[in-house]
């Protein structure tokens, strides 16, 4: 039997009050689970890969400060102690909190709130190619400022090189991972009043 | 030369609305006819290969697939649990506080059609997640959702007694949380491939 990530991360094992909630919701479980398996231990890395996609990972859940991202951390440094070295310094100066962002001009422009957009910086991009910190980029724009999305910041993307389906595949990799590290920030704060 | 995003001509609905919207892909859907047995099972339900969203996202059609069959299982298993009603609240909460004017307009909708009580979901839509709401669970499936949707993360232990103090059980408030997850998910894919475009006339 494989280990269910979301239950590691939380700490819940089989027996327990926790688990057995999830158990009543048995295709979300599954499917939580697949959704990690299709992106991180993918038979398709024509179009992201694997150090992509770990490095990514790991720079979206540290940037939420979730605890999941020491689960990253330790795969990214299996992978490549360099890169992952690179993202801890870049880090510090990349954090913040959101959401924030603009609306289309309009009524909503009110409640349009400034904050952070960050830019790789040079030494960032030197370490890691244009493609992988056009990546950073826009895991930044993704986990902080969803609103702020655009057509510039995909064609940003794709002229980093960039397929259409690698833009769609670091798309999911980056929102599912706000939705796990959601569900695990959410179930360990359920597990304690239990 | 690089592959180009597509610029839709139509002006952007520019207000939170309950009406139903519709959706332009910024890159370019997997054609029909390149289809295969594996992006069908990423589909879950044929149908969608008539829908540019789900069209765009079957180019990794793994992921598209666990993704739905999540989305499913939160939104539509009926044993016991959350109330769909709330559950649709959970998901129009974080659209609101995220600011995925497309995916609130679905679930606003949903959360009418299924508490009938549509002033009291245009109210959030109108004035935002902090407006008033008298029913108390409401107020805490509300205030849960905005809390799970902040980065970092901001739900705590008084959230959890806030919605059982509202007589939610344990179950339910599994399900707030995972509509609310689900939600920073599915914000996310239709804000950033995308953008809503205007009611026909």
């Amino acid at each position: 039997m494989t280990t269910d990530v979301i239950d590691r991360l939380v700490g819940a094992s089989a027996g327990d009050a926790l688990f057995a909630l999830r158990e009543q919701r048995p295709d979300a479980k599954r499917n939580a689970q697949a959704s990690y398996d299709a992106l991180f231990a993918s038979d398709e890395l024509e179009h992201v890969s694997q150090l992509e996609r770990l490095a990514v990972a790991y720079w979206a859940v540290a940037l939420t400060g979730s605890p999941a991202a020491a689960h990253y951390r330790e795969l990214l440094e299996a992978e490549s102690p360099e890169t992952l070295a690179t993202l801890e310094a870049a880090l510090p100066e990349a954090l913040t909190n959101g959401p924030y962002g603009d609306y289309p001009a309009g009524p909503l422009s009110a409640e349009n709130v400034a904050g952070l957009h960050w830019r790789p910086s040079d030494e960032v991009t030197a370490a890691l190619g244009i493609r992988l910190a056009a990546a950073l980029a826009h895991t930044h724009l993704l986990t902080y400022r969803p609103r702020d999305a655009s057509t510039d910041a995909l064609q940003a993307l794709l002229d980093a090189g960039w397929s259409t389906t690698g833009i769609v595949t670091l798309s999911q990799l980056v929102s599912f991972l706000n939705f796990q590290l959601r569900v695990v920030a959410g179930l360990t704060v359920l597990k304690g009043e239990l | 030369m690089p592959a180009q995003v597509v610029r839709p001509a139509g002006e952007e609905p520019n207000v939170f609305t309950q009406a139903m919207l519709g959706w332009e892909a910024w890159l370019e859907p997997l054609a029909a006819e390149e289809l295969t047995e594996r992006h069908f099972d990423g589909l879950v339900d044929r149908r969608r290969a008539a829908n540019p969203y789900f069209r765009l996202l079957v180019r990794d059609p793994d992921i598209l697939g666990a993704r739905t069959r999540t989305d499913n299982d939160i939104f539509y298993n009926e044993k016991g649990g959350l109330p769909r009603a709330l559950r649709e609240l959970s998901a129009a909460s974080a659209s609101r506080s995220n600011g995925c004017i497309y995916c609130a307009s679905v679930h606003a909708r949903f959360a009418s059609h299924h508490s009938k009580r549509p002033d009291d979901v245009q109210r959030l839509l109108d004035e935002g997640t902090a407006a008033p709401q008298d029913d108390a669970q409401w107020r805490a499936v509300i205030d849960a959702s905005v809390a799970l949707t902040a980065t970092p993360v901001a739900f705590g232990a008084e959230h959890v007694r806030q919605l059982r103090e509202a007589g939610l059980d344990d179950l339910a408030i599994a399900d707030a949380i995972h509509g609310a997850a689900f939600f920073n998910w599915a914000n996310r894919l239709m804000l950033s491939l995308g953008q809503p475009t205007q009611p026909r006339g």
